[in-house]
């Protein structure tokens, strides 16, 4: 177990320094177009050819492995410190307050995620520029995907609030947000932790989902999900096994933060 | 009968606190009041001006949505913006496709999971469990719009792309209830008895299993009808999946707030129906 996290941790650690010297690896800007030789097979100039664009697929693939690896991380964290105020205080709070937080959160859970990314995504403009697009697409999953963190967090909460140390610390004249800041919350960090990393994957799906869609990141700017669209003029497995790279990649990733994830509910 | 009751106000509650929270978004939306029609050159200023006052009664978030639930009672849904028909007449045509595409991968997709997680658990060998978990674990890895993809490229039937995207979830629920039930200490002596592998999946891990894994049934519903919006709209279906991104596409604000309620009625309807089961199942098992 302990090898394949490795493996897992590795695979993670190598594809996000790749992403992230994008601008140092990459022979050509993601937007630049080689207009003489569109839909171009590999070569020794573009290693995975062109798109039908004439742009460098593998520089697109590098800065889109850059837009997703960093993204979905920043939605994440965005969704886990929305659960935390949502779950966390409703959890500690108890009555009222925790029944009318899982309420909302049940309202958002009862969607099917997808429809819900969807609906919510149309009523924002669709025609906006492309750096705009990414901080939209991003936003709106760390904005929406709360809801299922915020309950478990609202359950570590609630254990927490009845647990002896915190009684003592009550007992003792600590009240309010100080026993949240102090006591609370520092204990739920291990499920803040856990809640952070299984997100990721789950937003880096809905956003290849999305720009498969046309719904996510704008062109000319890559990303995983606007680079898969290129497989809806896929013809050949043979002859055209490099459009397969950005999901090969995808799928790498995600499997490596399952293998770490479950790894880690293991050492648990 | 209470408990039913009961259930069904928490339902209705939901349906329309939601549909409140989507009108208001509906409303706030840039753009919603205005009509593609006041642009039209031909049209004279007494023309514009009665358009306008025709989206006036909207502009009241509780009016507009007040109006709105009065005229879905009566099941009017209104008009779709985009494809220029009644949303019932849409919903009524879409539906049954989204049904049976849904259903039909719903089927596979447990089916498949079902059968892996029983014949890897019963193996009782290491490589098998890894050759499953890792076959799963590629599936739930790879978005529903690329499997749509691919199935579109390959000629293959549409509903296995649902069925793929059920399946690893499914798969990974029952596989580990199986482990655990297979490690009770009573299973560990039914076996050192000699009592056939079959008999105990019947007879002693199946009734304990299924009342759980009935409660992940009401989950995949939801899963299978998310998985639906790509599925349809790549592999061109005709359902409500495709409905949805074309709504979504075309900012058909109206189509898109009823589509989203239907499904939540539905998703919320087979959680409830899928917790229901379980307990009757758990009444007759005891």
């Amino acid at each position: 177990m302990k090898r394949t996290r490795q493996i897992g941790w590795l695979l993670l650690s190598l594809i996000t320094l790749a992403a992230l010297g994008a601008g140092v690896w990459a022979p050509a800007d993601y937007a630049t177009q080689f207009r003489e030789m569109p839909n171009s097979p590999p070569s020794h100039q573009h290693l995975l050819g062109t798109d039908e664009l004439g742009r460098d697929r593998f520089s697109r693939v590098l800065y889109g492995t850059r837009v997703s690896l960093l993204m979905a991380p920043a939605a994440a964290l965005l969704s886990t410190l929305l659960a935390t105020l949502v779950g966390g205080i409703a959890g500690y709070l108890d009555g009222w307050w925790e029944r009318a937080a899982m309420g909302v959160a049940d309202l958002f859970l009862s969607m099917p995620w997808l429809f819900l990314l969807l609906a919510v995504r149309a009523m924002l403009p669709l025609n906006v520029a492309p750096i705009t697009s990414v901080a939209v697409t991003f936003l709106l999953l760390g904005l929406l995907g709360w809801a299922a963190s915020a309950r478990v967090l609202c359950a570590g909460a609630r254990d927490l609030r009845n647990s002896d140390f915190v009684l003592q610390a009550r007992a003792s004249g600590v009240r309010g947000l100080r026993l949240l800041a102090i006591h609370v919350v520092p204990n739920l960090k291990p499920v803040l932790l856990a809640q952070f990393w299984i997100s990721i994957p789950v937003f880096i799906i809905s956003e290849a989902n999305l720009g498969i869609l046309g719904l996510g990141v704008a062109e000319p700017l890559p990303s995983w999900g606007s680079l898969l669209r290129e497989l809806e003029s896929f013809t050949s497995f043979g002859f055209e096994a490099w459009k397969l790279v950005p999901l090969v990649l995808l799928v790498l990733v995600v499997s490596s933060f399952q293998i770490v994830l479950s790894a880690d509910e293991g050492y648990a | 009968m209470g408990k039913l009751i009961r259930r069904a106000a928490a339902m209705a509650a939901i349906v329309v606190v939601g549909g409140l929270l989507s009108a208001t978004l509906v409303r706030l939306a840039p753009g919603f009041d205005v009509d593609e029609q006041q642009l039209d050159w031909r049209l004279n200023s007494d023309s514009v001006e009665a358009l306008r006052q025709a989206h006036s009664q909207d502009r009241n978030v509780t009016a507009f949505y007040l109006h709105y639930l009065t005229r879905a009672v009566r099941g009017d849904f209104g008009q779709s913006r985009t494809l220029h028909r009644p949303v019932r007449e849409l919903l009524a045509q879409r539906l049954p496709v989204t049904t049976r595409l849904a259903g039909l991968g719903l089927l596979a997709g447990w089916l498949c999971a079902v059968l892996l997680a029983v014949g890897a658990t019963m193996a009782r060998r290491a490589a098998c469990d890894v050759a499953a978990t890792l076959l799963s674990g590629i599936f739930l890895s790879v978005p529903a719009a690329v499997l749509a993809l691919l199935f579109t490229f390959a000629d293959a039937p549409a509903y296995l792309a649902i069925a793929l995207v059920v399946f690893p979830k499914v798969f990974s629920y029952t596989r580990n209830l199986l482990a655990k039930s297979y490690a009770s200490p009573h299973l560990v002596t039914a076996y050192a008895k000699g009592i056939s592998p079959v008999r105990i999946l019947i007879w002693h891990v199946l009734p304990v299993v299924g009342t759980q894994l009935l409660a992940v049934a009401g989950i995949s519903v939801s899963i299978a009808l998310g998985a639906a919006v790509p599925v349809e709209a790549l592999c061109g279906i005709a359902g409500i999946g495709q409905l949805a991104w074309q709504a979504a596409l075309g900012r058909d604000l109206p189509l898109l707030v009823n589509l989203t309620a239907l499904v939540t009625v539905i998703t919320l309807a087979a959680n409830w129906g899928s917790e229901f089961a379980g307990q009757r199942f758990r009444t007759v098992a005891a």
